[in-house]
């Protein structure tokens, strides 16, 4: 096995296909440990592991957490609602003063696009970016591609499209990257509005008819529409976007073929995604958040595999 | 660099043939018995005994598996080569088994300490033995002995024990290397 290029996970664009590979490879082994009967391994028993929650997060805190319990580190958990950010301390005061305390790696969301690349260029750390604002969610679109290869076999020449609220989403930027990278075709769908501009430099198509993109792909990753970071309307009302932009039964019994639904959560059931189809065979939204645990186990190992004594 | 065979293909066979029938020896029919490949080099040695017990000594039951150590290692963060993570497949219950580890050098005694570790992950195991078609005897760093071993190697710790197999390397042999 070799070693990622990368001291820190800080956005998809940074990793080359042998890293996403390696880190697939590693993750299978991860997930056979994680449904054993004892699903706890003692590879970083030596490392303390400290969880920077500037923004809210339910799902990834959990997983990051897990992860990095089933691999025996210490764990500490910061969130920003609590702490002395509040009384005016500075990104770097804040994480400085938690390094002091002996700590080897960082998880860090935060809701200012590059936050987690500064803090790699001003601490002496392992930086893992578990989503800075609009920009990138790196560990999001492993797994999302980690569980097309399995459910699919493999990334390479599948047809995925992204929908719903691109402008917002890190989801949306680490999954073009990285299926990019895998040499999958992306397409974007979702309302003009909320379609950046420019993105067809990313190398990806844009497609304003759903009904067009889910017939033309294998997978279909819904997004959920990111009200709270709107400040102005981008669609006159969530039942006109539902219209043209939610996923229902019908609209996928009426395509040619069957084609795979995944969705980082949290679900806006009824906006997006209808609950039938969210609960349906064809939806892999809960294997996506099981191998979210093995996937951020595979990358805090092989980060850590590089942090020398 | 030179070279010594310790064992030729034929010296190999023998010694398999003594190990499985040591085995049944212990083991009888091996209904509450499960053999374990410590991975990635003892799963060679594991699946030709297996193969041996079944087709040879037609024994039914054998029950067999391979183990990963990797992440139960001493070494991660202190050795300069990454450690490399292999495939585990134990398809059964150890709960209450007897269990067979089976290895092809014992040189530390350290994958067998990992081993042991990694093991618990699958239940608690009655008994654990250990198998070894190479046994460095004046090379331990723990407490670890071998139940059923092939040959006693007195090497230097310079000196390193190499065994090739048929399936990979295309010849059964044991080579003692001088660096």
């Amino acid at each position: 096995m070799s070693e990622l290029s990368v001291n820190h996970l800080l956005g998809i664009k940074y990793l080359n296909n042998d890293d996403i590979k390696l880190i697939f490879e590693t993750a299978d082994h991860f997930k056979e440990v994680i449904n054993r009967p004892i699903k706890k391994v003692p590879s970083l028993r030596d490392i303390t592991i400290a969880n920077l929650f500037f923004e809210n997060s339910t799902r990834t805190k959990l997983s990051f957490e897990l992860a990095e319990k089933r691999l025996s580190a210490d764990v500490i958990n910061f969130s920003a609602s609590q702490s002395s950010v509040k009384k005016g301390e500075t990104l770097i005061d804040t994480v400085n003063n938690i390094l002091s305390m002996k700590v080897d790696m960082v998880v860090m969301r935060h809701p200012n696009p590059g936050a987690s690349v500064f803090l790699s260029n001003h601490v002496n750390a392992s930086i893992i970016n578990a989503g800075d604002g609009a920009h990138e969610h790196p560990t999001q679109a492993l797994l999302d591609s980690y569980s097309i290869r399995e459910r699919l076999g493999s990334v390479r020449g599948k047809k995925v499209v992204i929908v719903g609220d691109i402008l917002h989403s890190r989801v949306a930027l680490s999954n073009i990257f990285a299926l990019k990278t895998q040499g999958a075709q992306v397409m974007v769908c979702g309302p003009k509005t909320l379609i950046p501009k420019y993105i067809d430099k990313l190398g990806v198509t844009v497609e304003t008819n759903l009904k067009k993109a889910l017939n033309w792909c294998d997978v279909a990753n819904m997004l959920r529409v990111q009200n709270e970071r709107m400040s102005v309307s981008y669609f006159p009302s969530a039942r006109e976007y539902t219209q043209q932009y939610g996923v229902n039964m019908k609209l996928l019994k009426s395509l040619d073929k069957e084609i795979t639904i995944m969705h980082p959560g949290p679900i806006n059931r009824g906006v997006e995604i209808t609950s039938e189809v969210a609960d349906s065979d064809q939806a892999i939204i809960l294997d996506q958040v099981q191998n979210g645990v093995a996937i951020r186990m595979a990358v805090i190992y092989l980060l850590a595999s590089k942090i020398k004594q | 660099m030179s070279q010594k065979v310790l064992l030729n293909a034929k010296e190999v066979n023998i010694i398999l043939h003594r190990l499985a029938c040591q085995l049944i020896e212990n083991h009888n029919d091996f209904s509450n018995t499960v053999l374990i490949g410590i991975q990635p080099r003892g799963k060679y040695l594991a699946n030709r005994l297996a193969q041996m017990l079944r087709e040879d000594y037609k024994v039914k039951n054998v029950q067999l598996g391979h183990l990963d150590i990797t992440f139960f290692r001493d070494d991660f963060r202190r050795s300069d080569k990454p450690l490399e993570a292999n495939t585990t497949e134990i398809n059964f219950l150890v709960e209450n088994k007897k269990i067979v580890f089976i290895d092809d050098v014992l040189y530390t005694g350290r994958s067998i300490r990992a081993a042991l570790t990694a093991i618990q992950s699958f239940g608690r195991p009655n008994e654990i033995e250990l198998l070894t078609l190479i046994d460095r005897r004046f090379s331990r760093h723990l407490p670890i002995q071998p139940n059923y071993k092939g040959r006693q190697v007195d090497a230097i710790n310079k000196e390193k024990v190499i065994v090739h197999w048929e399936e990979e390397q295309g010849e059964d042999a044991v080579y003692l290397i001088n660096n």
